[in-house]
């Protein structure tokens, strides 16, 4: 009887372990394979929206686009925002003067009129920009939107005791010596007081740059350029609900957990060229697990990821297998590298420095970084190929790419000896604590280095305080942090926006540094200086290439990929593609539905 | 007994000011130590002096540290005004600090997550002890048998398998497999039903954790207390076996229970970090995780009161509890 009994529980303990087993395939299937061309349940394929538009014909008006994320923004304050998502989703919301085309690729990262009625008057050697505003250009409440909500939106930027956390380049152009305190400590009865700046009347805004820029028109472009009305001006709290000029309206908003957008009835088709506002309503909801969200996506309960990072090493996994059609691999923009401080020795001498960029193993960094898919083609140098003048894997000068992949151990020895230190050195890598795939590249690097006797310790830093532990060169050269993990990206796709803090001199900061390398070389400030001033703008991609020939040729830089990323894309999304305006992301603003049920 | 209570709250006053003071020492005196510059955490790429200098003034990083918890005990009381650059801030009373990266007033945060978190630990605790406890009642009566040791199986696997693990299974199998379950947290003021729906699957992971825990050790009270002289003597009186293991061998294999039910509910309202992450509800754990994540110091060191005190407050129902379950311990 009990030897009957205990083989039936057998059986049952074996039945249920089959039951559970089949539930678990169920789930990691979740529907079927996809191939890459296409799909059944509607996907367009594998890189189907990568610099090129998907779906653009099966768009239908309404429905609510989905977005999930595992991070909110910075802040949803237009002067504010920082992270590239942040700024790719404010066009919803916000209008700039200028803005990039809502178009795939490259053509994504050309300038096109917002508000204004056409590109920049240049006048005056460059120093002079005039824009005259579109007409029927309008706030949620009905009220136009003038040149003074503008210019009061742009004098926010200086505010920086208040509304911390955004790029000031335009604070940096328009007034280098920092006499305008901004608009909250402004006398003047309007708060208008920047005398960089005319409104002659409401229609027309006049820039006046006391040194030409040729990028100026590229910093109107950034989030931090919207018109802000002073009577909605919530100071610190408009982050909360940033009043709208564009399609959508904040409904509601919880941070970290949820943001409701909804049609702003005001803002007109007519006035805005570049929005065509399909969905209804916009939901973002925030995840704290990047599993869940990668399931969800999957799932399709939500229809992207807001962050546009990539998908977790899981959940790409699974999409890779089972869902290709679903996912997209662009070039993301930034460039991943170690950086080798010149105030710690003996990271001074060049030759110590090519050293280690011989000595590395390039394929096992790029394994360390995702592999070539998710983490990005072996980078060769350091500027992006989304900025004009950059050559991608055709500029390899230490053959990263090519005869030294796997390292050169007789190279680096050269190398050495050429620098004094023939049997190697011992030396700090600092890299985040709470970036795992940066710290995975800092083994990987540490056991190629060992390999010409650079014995190198890791020292993983409090992530979240970067800024002031790498970006204080005292406090580098105290901690002896010889090779420095890190990745940058563009602010705006060209050579000011991506390297002038990385590698121009004036650019070494005491705290908040970003030169780490403390590059200063008189040829790259010179060269900058050329960049800036250029009144013919074919000539900027050619100073582009230089400066960072330049840099390459100093060997301050030790770049591990041209980042790549493994982006999803619900099979109901509709007009979708990526744009090299926001690095590789999908152009959020122009997303439709194929089912808006 | 009022003289026990007053006592139990005096002590419990006395700790939560101790620990105010050390959180506030850890938060603003470590990092000074190693030499970081908080205010840099919150000033973006573009560290302008104007922002760094703007963050220190909100924060008051530059008061000294007896002024700072000054400034806070004042504050749960009187409320607090921040300003810095023209830009005033008051946060009403009870303030338990501002955070500057949400714009958002942290009381009001705790209050939000606070019902999620609740709801949570409450639910889970439910289920645990019904299925512990009788689990580890059932294993002690019936020692040595299959149910014994299956029981102590599952048991064991419910200690060793970690949340995040039982928590993605579950999500696999229930939420996102076979679709029974609904994964998606609805407030309970939107919909009970769908509040209800989406709790299920988060009080059973969390429950089979705690459950396992609670049936060996109710299986190892009840075992070492039905050995015990009072037990046999009740049961040579001739009372029922029920009247036995229900009224007199529960009551002392109970007491344990009770301490362990005290520290574990009041730590779960402190924030269930992993089963609120794994599952995404707007908990207070999540709320913790996402502010370490971006530094947000005001709301660590809110959800680290509210930790304290609930842990505190749970101790203190359960000498309560003793005393009364206990006669003994009054006297003590």
């Amino acid at each position: 009887m009990t030897t009957q009994r205990t083989s039936g529980r057998r059986k049952q303990v074996l039945a249920a372990a089959a039951v559970v087993a089949g539930l678990l395939t169920t789930a990691a299937c979740g529907g079927g394979n996809d191939s890459g061309g296409g799909s059944k349940n509607g996907a367009a394929g594998f890189d189907a929206a990568n610099n090129k538009v998907a779906q653009a014909s099966a768009v239908k008006k309404g429905g609510t686009l989905k977005f999930g994320g595992a991070q909110d923004a910075d802040s949803w304050d237009t002067t504010r925002g920082y992270y590239g998502f942040m700024w790719n989703f404010a066009r919803y919301y916000s209008r700039q003067l200028v803005t990039t085309k809502a178009e795939p690729g490259k053509a994504g990262a050309e300038l096109t009129p917002d508000l204004a009625s056409g590109l920049a008057k240049v006048s005056d050697g460059g120093k002079t920009y005039t824009y005259t505003l579109r007409d029927g250009i309008t706030w949620e409440d009905g009220k136009p939107i003038t040149s003074k909500d503008v210019k009061y939106g742009i004098e926010r930027v200086w505010a920086q005791d208040v509304l911390s956390g955004g790029p000031t380049y335009l604070k940096d152009v328009l007034d280098p010596d920092g006499k305008y305190q901004g608009p909250y400590k402004d006398k003047a009865a309007d708060h208008l007081g920047l005398k960089a700046i005319d409104t002659p009347d409401d229609k027309t805004i006049v820039f006046h740059l006391p040194k030409a820029n040729s990028d100026f028109e590229e910093m109107l472009a950034l989030v931090s350029a919207s018109p802000v009305r002073q009577d909605k001006d919530t100071k610190s709290k408009y982050t909360l609900h940033p009043f709208s000029s564009g399609p959508y309206k904040f409904e509601s908003y919880n941070p970290g957990k949820d943001l409701t957008l909804v049609r702003n009835t005001n803002w007109k088709q007519a006035s805005d060229p570049i929005r065509k506002a399909y969905p209804d309503k916009i939901t973002v909801k925030f995840f704290s697990n990047a599993n869940d969200l990668d399931q969800r996506l999957i799932n399709g309960d939500i229809d992207l990821d807001i962050n546009q990072t990539g998908m977790s090493p899981q959940g790409r996994t699974e999409a890779l297998k089972q869902h290709k059609a679903n996912l997209d691999n662009p070039v993301s923009g930034y460039i991943r590298y170690a950086v080798f401080p010149q105030s710690v020795k003996p990271f001074d001498n060049e030759h110590c420095r090519k050293a280690v960029i011989y000595g590395a193993d390039h394929v096992s960094l790029q394994t360390a970084r995702g592999g070539p898919v998710a983490g990005g083609d072996i980078g060769t140098n350091m500027l992006p190929p989304s900025v004009p003048g950059a050559e991608g894997q055709k500029y390899d000068p230490y053959e990263l790419a090519g005869a030294n992949k796997n390292g050169n151990v007789a190279k680096a020895k050269e190398e050495l000896k050429a620098c004094g230190q023939p049997n190697g050195f011992s030396t700090t890598i600092a890299v985040r604590n709470n970036k795992p795939v940066e710290v995975a590249t800092a083994q990987s690097l540490q056991a190629s280095l060992k390999k010409i006797g650079i014995n190198a310790q890791i020292d993983q830093y409090d992530g979240s305080q970067t800024t002031g532990i790498i970006g204080s060169p005292a406090n580098v050269k105290k901690k002896g942090y010889g090779i420095i993990i890190m990745g940058w990206g563009p602010d705006f796709p060209t050579v000011q926006g991506f390297g002038l803090p990385l590698w121009d001199s004036k650019y070494i900061l005491q705290s908040g540094n970003n030169n780490y390398a403390l590059i200063k070389d008189k040829t790259i400030d010179g060269l900058f200086d050329d960049y800036v001033n250029a009144t013919d703008a074919s000539k900027k991609p050619g100073i582009a290439t230089e400066i960072n020939h330049k840099v390459m040729e100093g060997g301050y830089y030790l770049p591990f990929v041209f980042e790549k990323f493994i982006n999803w894309r619900s099979s109901n999304l509709a007009n979708v593609y990526t744009t090299d305006g926001y690095s590789g992301m999908y152009d959020f603003v122009n997303l439709g539905l194929k089912n808006s049920k | 007994m009022l003289a026990y209570l007053i006592r139990r709250l005096f002590a419990a006053a006395v700790m939560l000011v101790v620990i105010i003071m050390v959180v506030f020492g850890i938060f603003f005196l470590v990092p000074k130590w190693a030499g970081v510059d908080v205010a840099l955490s919150f000033v973006g790429k573009q560290a302008d002096p104007a922002a760094v200098a703007g963050v220190r003034e909100k924060l008051g990083l530059g008061d000294p540290i007896y002024l700072q918890v000054w400034e806070f005990f004042k504050g749960i009381f009187a409320g607090r005004t921040y300003s810095a650059g023209g830009d005033v801030t008051h946060c009403a009373a009870p303030c338990f600090g501002y955070s500057f990266k949400s714009e958002q007033a942290v009381w009001p945060v705790l209050t939000d997550r606070f019902p999620v978190t609740l709801g949570l630990a409450l639910g889970a605790a439910v289920l645990w002890l019904i299925f512990g406890v009788a689990a580890g009642v059932l294993s002690a009566l019936k020692r040595g048998s299959l149910w014994d040791r299956s029981a102590m199986v599952v048991a064991l696997a419910g200690v060793s398998l970690p949340i995040y693990f039982t928590g993605m299974l579950s999500l696999a199998i229930f939420a996102f497999g076979l679709k029974w379950l609904n994964a998606q947290y609805v407030p309970l003021d939107q919909s009970f039903t769908g509040w209800f729906g989406g709790m299920i699957l988060p009080w059973i992971t969390l429950a089979f954790l705690y459950a396992a825990m609670y049936a060996r050790i109710t299986r190892a009270t009840m075992l070492e207390v039905l050995g015990e002289d009072y037990i046999r003597t009740a049961r040579a009186k001739g009372l029922r076996e029920q009247t036995v293991i229900g009224k007199h061998a529960m009551r002392s294999t109970m007491t344990p229970i009770l301490t362990m039910l005290g520290m574990d509910l009041g730590a779960l309202i402190g924030g269930a970090i992993l089963t609120e992450s794994t599952f995404n509800l707007p908990g207070l754990g999540r709320a913790v995780l996402d502010a370490i994540r971006n530094q947000d110091l005001p709301i660590i060191l809110g959800v680290t009161l509210i930790t304290s005190l609930a842990v505190l407050l749970a101790n203190l129902v359960v000498d309560i509890l003793y005393a009364v379950i206990d006669p003994r311990v009054r006297l003590a």
